[in-house]
């Protein structure tokens, strides 16, 4: 069996789940400098999926595809530490901006230039919007199959692929062939952790544009191992119609943006003392709250 | 032309329930739009499935039946879907945020190139004034939900594309029969005309889907736990102070992200929106995307150590305290209370 090419779409995104008192600013905006960046926790298990059927089909290879600024060349290198085999990232002024048909749209057109593919493979969704739409996006612009909330690879081959499928009530296994795009869901397996060999072979990996503030005693690395040099594509790189890309390409716009405003309501404080609790239940009870 | 259309899940030959919260949220939006409510239906034998939706105030029901519809499979169901919208150029198209909506609705947004709002938690009309164009857009859909992690509510309008296209969590939008005797009018599709038989290239190979046993809708008391709970041991007092007073458990998303609860407990936006007679909240911060699927509760206790944590501000009672010190006290003087 020929090995499969894949390309596993993530996102570097910040850490909303660990949202600070210094995540917003005095005027109502978001800090976004105060935020961790980290690589989207389902996208990691998405990779996992994608070393699974590596580590089942010899000659398999990972291409970790993402959009955003420099610095998310940062989860490239995460993924080649845990086992991808390159990666390429989308960087322009020209995608700032983006809603999610927008991201699909410029995402494609790169997946085109890679070229030939089996299978596309990406988180379901990413913290920071949590829409679940780029995975099926992507797809429709390719014009391919999708297999969504995939929690398990039941069986792959060169020409054909089963999964187990999480929905709400329940599960489904089914049957698609090649080539198309899976969204992984957070309950599939975990991402394995950084390989040592791979860790000391990758750590040097850079983008053109890190190269350029790189240790100059480095450089030679990068004529010498070819394998250092991440791609980084901007939008002349990619064929692409600008009314697509961009803020002028999406849709969807924010009219406004409100702080969250608590309603105040006037509570009663209660300590945790048994004579409160006491009267708490017996006022719960009288007023019918509760019994 | 240019009404507001519904896409309607089926499940066992009922439609569900989210289908009939938007149909009825879709009623209202289509009134002050002075437009028709439209609803698409897709699947097998649906013969009669109008008695189920006729009744929400549906003025045209579409209805594309063919054994090959049921299950739902995106391909075929886009392909309806998308051919549909083109024909009749809707304004705005609303979807469950389900395992289904969530599947078709992007495929549908990126083959028409309209905008689509996932997990919206209010929907409005309203207008929108261009002032770099100079342009004023009159009777927008506002797609308002949390975003950035709860720390803002955005409100999202798609000015220049349509549909307008937005997708609603279960229980977010209320239920209501507009009038049991509503007639509107039923156009059935010739499926083949939409779908061509190489779409069928999903096999679903085995289908286990359960009636949820956890019924948070409906349960008059809840008691739920966040990531505070602190670990399944202690969550499991949840259960035991749920049981006493007859109510179900909850979870916070954290909660359940920290493996103390399955999905199916997880309240707020992208869980389930519930409206009980009582809250107790424990161990929950309170961050707006929990409080979203919650605060239209009609008492709520928050029992919190952390006396600043957000939920504070919209609960009726406030105890400052340790869950597994303070749930404990409370089955024991409520069953000294009632006995």
């Amino acid at each position: 069996m020929r090995g499969l090419k894949i390309i596993v779409l993530a996102k570097q995104v910040p850490d909303t789940r660990n949202v600070g008192k210094d995540a917003m600013k005095a005027d109502g905006t978001v800090n976004r400098a105060a935020l961790p960046a980290i690589f989207n926790p389902e996208d990691l298990n998405a990779l996992e999926q994608a070393l699974w059927i590596k580590d089942n089909i010899p000659g398999t290879t990972i291409t970790l595809l993402t959009m955003g600024p420099g610095r998310a060349a940062d989860i490239i290198r995460e993924g080649m530490f845990r086992g991808a085999d390159d990666g390429v990232l989308l960087s322009d002024r020209a995608f700032a901006g983006s809603d999610t048909l927008a991201t699909s749209y410029a995402l494609s057109q790169a997946i085109r230039r890679i070229g030939e593919f089996d299978i596309i493979i990406a988180g379901r969704q990413a913290i920071d919007g949590d829409t679940a739409q780029v995975g099926p996006q992507v797809a429709e612009k390719l014009k391919i199959p999708q297999l969504t909330y995939v929690e398990e690879i039941k069986s792959v081959d060169e020409s054909r692929i089963v999964v187990k499928r999480r929905l709400e009530r329940g599960v489904e296994q089914a049957a698609c062939n090649l080539p198309l795009v899976l969204t992984v869901n957070g309950t599939a397996a975990e991402c394995r952790a950084r390989n040592a060999r791979l860790l000391m072979k990758y750590k040097h990996a850079r983008t053109v544009s890190e190269m350029q503030s790189a240790n100059e005693d480095y450089l030679h690395l990068y004529n010498d191992r070819p394998y250092l040099n991440i791609t980084e594509w901007s939008v002349n790189d990619i064929e692409s119609d600008p009314s697509q890309l961009g803020l002028n390409g999406s849709p969807t716009k924010v009219k406004k943006i409100d702080n969250v405003v608590l309603q105040a309501k006037e509570s009663r404080m209660i300590s945790s003392s048994d004579e409160d609790i006491e009267e708490l239940m017996v006022e719960l009870i009288s007023s019918h709250a509760i019994g | 032309m240019n009404n507001l259309f519904v896409y309607c899940e089926i499940e066992d030959g009922a439609v569900a329930e989210v289908s009939l919260e938007l149909l009825t949220k879709g009623r209202k939006l289509a009134d002050s739009l002075k437009c028709k409510l439209e609803a698409v239906v897709l699947g097998s034998n649906l013969q009669g499935i109008e008695k189920q939706l006729f009744p929400y105030g549906v003025d045209v029901l579409h209805v594309a039946d063919d054994p090959r519809l049921y299950p739902y499979q995106t391909l075929p169901h886009t392909s309806v879907v998308v051919k549909l919208f083109e024909a009749e150029k809707p304004q705005i198209a609303l979807m469950g945020a389900t395992s289904i909506g969530r599947d078709l609705g992007p495929r549908v947004s990126s083959a028409l190139h309209s905008g689509l709002t996932a997990d919206c938690t209010s929907l409005e009309i309203g207008d929108h004034e261009d002032k770099k164009a100079g342009v004023t857009y009159k009777d927008l859909l506002y797609q308002i939900r949390p975003a950035f992690g709860g720390n803002i509510i955005a409100t999202i309008i798609n000015p220049d594309c349509r549909p307008q296209m937005a997708t609603v969590r279960e229980g977010v939008m209320k239920k209501e029969i507009l009038d049991e005797n509503y007639k509107g009018e039923v156009k059935y599709l010739d499926v083949n005309q939409f779908v061509s038989p190489e779409e069928f290239v999903v096999e679903i190979i085995e289908r286990h889907i359960e009636q949820s046993k956890v019924n948070l809708k409906g349960a008059p008391i809840i008691v739920a736990g966040g990531y505070g709970v602190g670990s399944r041991e202690n969550f499991s007092l949840l259960y035991e102070l749920a049981e006493v007073l007859g109510g179900e458990v909850g979870a916070s998303r954290a909660a359940v992200d920290a493996g103390y609860a399955g999905h199916e407990r997880q309240i707020g936006q992208t869980g389930i929106t519930v409206r009980p007679k009582l809250y107790i909240a424990c161990g929950i911060s309170g961050q707006i995307q929990h409080r979203a699927g919650m605060e239209e509760s009609a008492q709520i206790i928050a029992i919190n150590t952390d006396p600043e944590a957000p939920i504070n501000a919209i609960a009726d009672y406030v105890i400052t305290g340790d869950v597994a010190e303070v749930i404990p006290k409370m089955i024991r003087y409520y069953r000294k209370n009632t006995k």
